[in-house]
């Protein structure tokens, strides 16, 4: 489904990602970790097609198409979703009609009809059920005076909605609480099926008790480290990152 | 899809409104003086008191300089023997039924999504409105008439009203709106050649909206056109007003009066879809949009609310004001003005605070874009005796780019110590943010631009009537297309 082959990227010039390569399969769920700084958010950016960044080197084929050479928009259409770290306020859009009209864009690529109201309104109360997103919320503004953990869940029930291919959750765990953090897992696990895939990125062990990974990366300093299966999140949870960064310190220098 | 065919698509993106109709016309030669005002009374069978109005309004504006104020913006000096004050199509002005307009001006509203047949809807929305048709000096048609007479509403064009209702229209023209007033308000009592009427009896609440549309559609014209409205006591209406015109690339003058007088308990709304034509994106053509507008609420817990969505004329000039008379009345100012290429606008609102428990409501949206200058420019006035006035101001304003301005010039009077004043402004530039977050659900670029646009001017659009609050939506769409890159 993704193949990212020795991706490269800068921002002014600073190299950020120093060669990523990864590949992820329908039906997975991948989660990556890693320290602050290490490039995670940047990975996912990257991916989704933010133009602050340089892409140097590499290549990043998604379903078959060159990823690097859609648009942000195509690769949403194509079926990319990316649950923001910090979700963006639009004020005076009502979430519902944020996501009508991204529900529209999506069909109309592949040369669908627009969804019908009704619909539309079944599919909206069916996924707010599924992450008990309060009905206020669902209409008012997008993420405008939402709490942090209510932002997270909006994100959540956007990629309910959307039914991406491959959703990308940028640390969708952080500032949960423990209800709020079993109904993304909840939310992410409903969803999962043999065609779709999933990157978390997370810092705790806590999140991948709920959703359940196939494989846990390292990110460090722009590479991934060190790979394995879901104990190698367990082992970092016990042992903290300090022997991979000497490692890999030491390696760099 | 590269940025290149992005900005190349948007900067071929078309006034959709710029067509012209090919109807013959009458139009009087290029010119001005005192000839030409006995000759346009004249043509309209004017009566004598009438044509002293323009006379007086005349000789006043002969003495008036064009206002500099503005001397920041540049814009070519409006040579006024070079506009011709007159043109109307040759079809007689009055006309009894649809099947005596020339069916060039039926299509011509049609394609302009307006229909002068009652029976007809406009763009398929379920909706009541009465339109008054005015296509250059003249109106050329006002439907659901009938249905208005039966309730004692008078809704017609203004040269009707003036034969048909001489005793209203001579009561009430020019008392909110002097033709000493300003430059531009001189020119149109002296020159003006159509508008809309309307009159609401007492204790009548206008069963449908009442709209005109204007259209200029001659080159060499200029379009003066008045508008009277009357709400007597306890009277309710709301009316819309819109705007097209070719494109060409001459400027062409747009000098409007527009005057409301709501008496006690009354509430009159005011909404306008301006869509003049706004030039060309080097700043070519366009309309000069210099118009009057105000209302009085002459009696006590009247209301007068403006409602604006401004996006076309190459220069704009316009303060929708309320003066403040009646005890506990009501003053509102709701302003969307969006300015892109190399458009100026600089519109704003007065309050006039006079009667007391007077309170007034500005929220304005400026939203600029390309090398486009938005400028806000409001008064709040509050007279000695206005006592326990209250106001609140909300001046928000929305950069998209960094080559154009944004100005807000907030004037504040008070003569009343017991009043309250708030004024708020902020300034933001739309988010790259919000733009890839968009991005990153499926919306391209320009719809997730409509779409937080939209979002930022909610406010003002929700005071819009449904089927006016849909096409201002698009429209704000349209006239940003291609601001970002
Ligand atoms: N637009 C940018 N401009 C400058 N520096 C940037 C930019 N984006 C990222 N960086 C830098 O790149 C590095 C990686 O940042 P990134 O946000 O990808 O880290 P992260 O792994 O997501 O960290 P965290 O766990 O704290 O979320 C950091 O040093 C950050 O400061
Ligand atoms: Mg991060």
């Amino acid at each position: 489904m993704l193949t990212i082959k020795n991706l490269h990227a800068a921002v002014d010039g600073k190299e950020i990602l120093k060669g990523i390569n990864l590949t992820i399969r329908p039906g997975e769920i991948h989660a990556i970790m890693g320290p602050n700084g290490s490039g995670k958010s940047t990975l996912s950016s990257v991916l989704a097609g933010r133009e602050d960044y340089e892409i140097t080197e590499g290549e990043v084929i998604f379903n078959g198409k060159d990823l690097l050479e859609l648009e942000t928009e195509d690769r949403a259409r194509e079926g990319l979703f990316l649950a923001f770290q910090y979700p963006i306020e639009i004020p005076g859009v009502s979430n519902v009609n944020f996501l009508k009209t991204a529900i529209n864009e999506i069909r109309a690529y592949h040369g669908q009809d627009a969804i019908s109201p009704k619909e539309f309104l079944e599919k909206v109360k069916e996924k707010q059920k599924l992450v008990e997103l309060d009905n206020k919320l669902a209409n008012r503004s997008v993420n405008e005076g939402f709490s942090g953990g209510e932002k997270k869940r909006n994100e959540i029930f956007q990629m309910a909605m959307l039914e991406p291919k491959l959703a990308i959750l940028d640390e969708t765990d952080s500032g949960l609480d423990i209800d709020a953090l079993r109904v993304v897992a909840q939310g992410v696990n409903t969803l999962k099926n043999k065609d779709n895939a999933f990157i978390v990125i997370t810092h705790y062990q806590r999140l991948l008790d709920y959703i359940v990974p196939d494989f846990v990366h390292i990110l460090y300093n722009g590479r991934i480290v060190q790979s394995g299966g879901k104990e190698l999140a367990l082992e970092l949870e016990k042992k903290g990152y300090e022997e991979i960064k000497k490692q890999y310190d030491a390696i760099s220098a | 899809m590269s940025d290149n065919t992005i900005l190349d698509e948007h900067i071929n993106s078309e006034y959709k409104w710029g067509f012209t109709t090919d109807v013959e016309t009458d139009t009087f030669p290029k010119g001005l003086n005192e000839d030409v005002v006995r000759a346009l009374s004249a043509k309209k069978q004017e009566p004598e008191w009438l044509l002293e109005f323009r006379l007086k309004a005349f000789r006043h504006w002969l003495t008036m300089n064009e206002p500099n104020h503005w001397a920041h913006i540049p814009y070519p000096k409006i040579d006024f023997q070079d506009i011709s004050y007159y043109s109307a199509p040759k079809k007689k002005p009055t006309l009894k039924s649809l099947d005596e307009v020339d069916p060039e001006l039926i299509k011509t509203f049609e394609k302009l999504g307006i229909s002068l047949e009652e029976q007809k809807r406009l763009t398929g929305v379920e909706s009541n409105i009465a339109v008054d048709a005015v296509f250059d000096s003249v109106s050329v048609k006002t439907t659901f008439r009938e249905t208005l007479a039966e309730k004692g509403i008078i809704f017609c064009s203004f040269s009707e009203a003036v034969l048909e209702h001489p005793e209203l229209v001579k009561k009430f023209m020019g008392t909110v709106v002097p033709y000493t007033d300003n430059y531009y308000a001189a020119l149109n009592s002296a020159v003006f050649s159509d508008g809309s009427f309307c009159y609401i009896p007492k204790g009548v609440r206008c069963p449908m909206e009442l709209s005109t549309y204007f259209r200029i559609n001659s080159s060499g014209t200029g379009q003066f056109e008045r508008t009277l409205i009357v709400a007597d006591d306890d009277a309710y209406v709301s009316y819309l007003e819109g705007c097209t015109a070719p494109k060409r690339d001459e400027n062409q003058l747009h000098a409007a009066i527009v005057e409301i007088i709501a008496h006690k308990n009354a509430e009159v709304k005011y909404s306008t879809v301006q869509n003049w034509y706004p030039g060309d994106k080097d700043g070519k053509g366009g309309i000069f949009n210099f118009v009057t507008k105000r209302g009085i609420c002459l009696g006590d817990r009247a209301k007068i609310s403006w409602t604006q969505v401004e996006t076309g004329s190459a220069i704009t000039w316009k303060y929708p004001s309320v003066i403040l008379k009646g005890d506990n009345s009501i003053g509102e100012f709701y302003s969307v003005a969006v300015t892109n290429n190399r458009q100026e606008a600089d519109t704003g609102t007065k309050m006039i605070h006079i009667g007391k428990n007077t309170r007034s409501t500005i929220i304005s949206k400026g939203i600029s874009a390309g090398l486009s200058n938005n400028s806000y420019r409001g008064l709040v006035q509050v007279r000695k005796g206005a006592a326990n006035a209250r106001n609140f101001s909300q001046c928000d304003s929305l950069l998209m780019g960094d080559q154009c301005g944004a100005h807000t010039f907030p004037y504040i009077e008070i003569k009343d110590k017991t009043a309250i004043v708030e004024h708020e402004a902020t300034t933001s530039k739309i988010g790259e943010d919000q733009l890839f977050y968009c991005r990153q659900r499926g919306l391209d670029t320009e719809k997730a631009v409509g779409l937080i646009v939209n979002g930022y001017c909610r406010e003002v659009l929700n005071k819009l009537p449904m089927e006016f609050a849909v096409e201002a939506q698009k429209l704000l769409a349209i006239s940003l297309e291609g601001s970002v890159g």
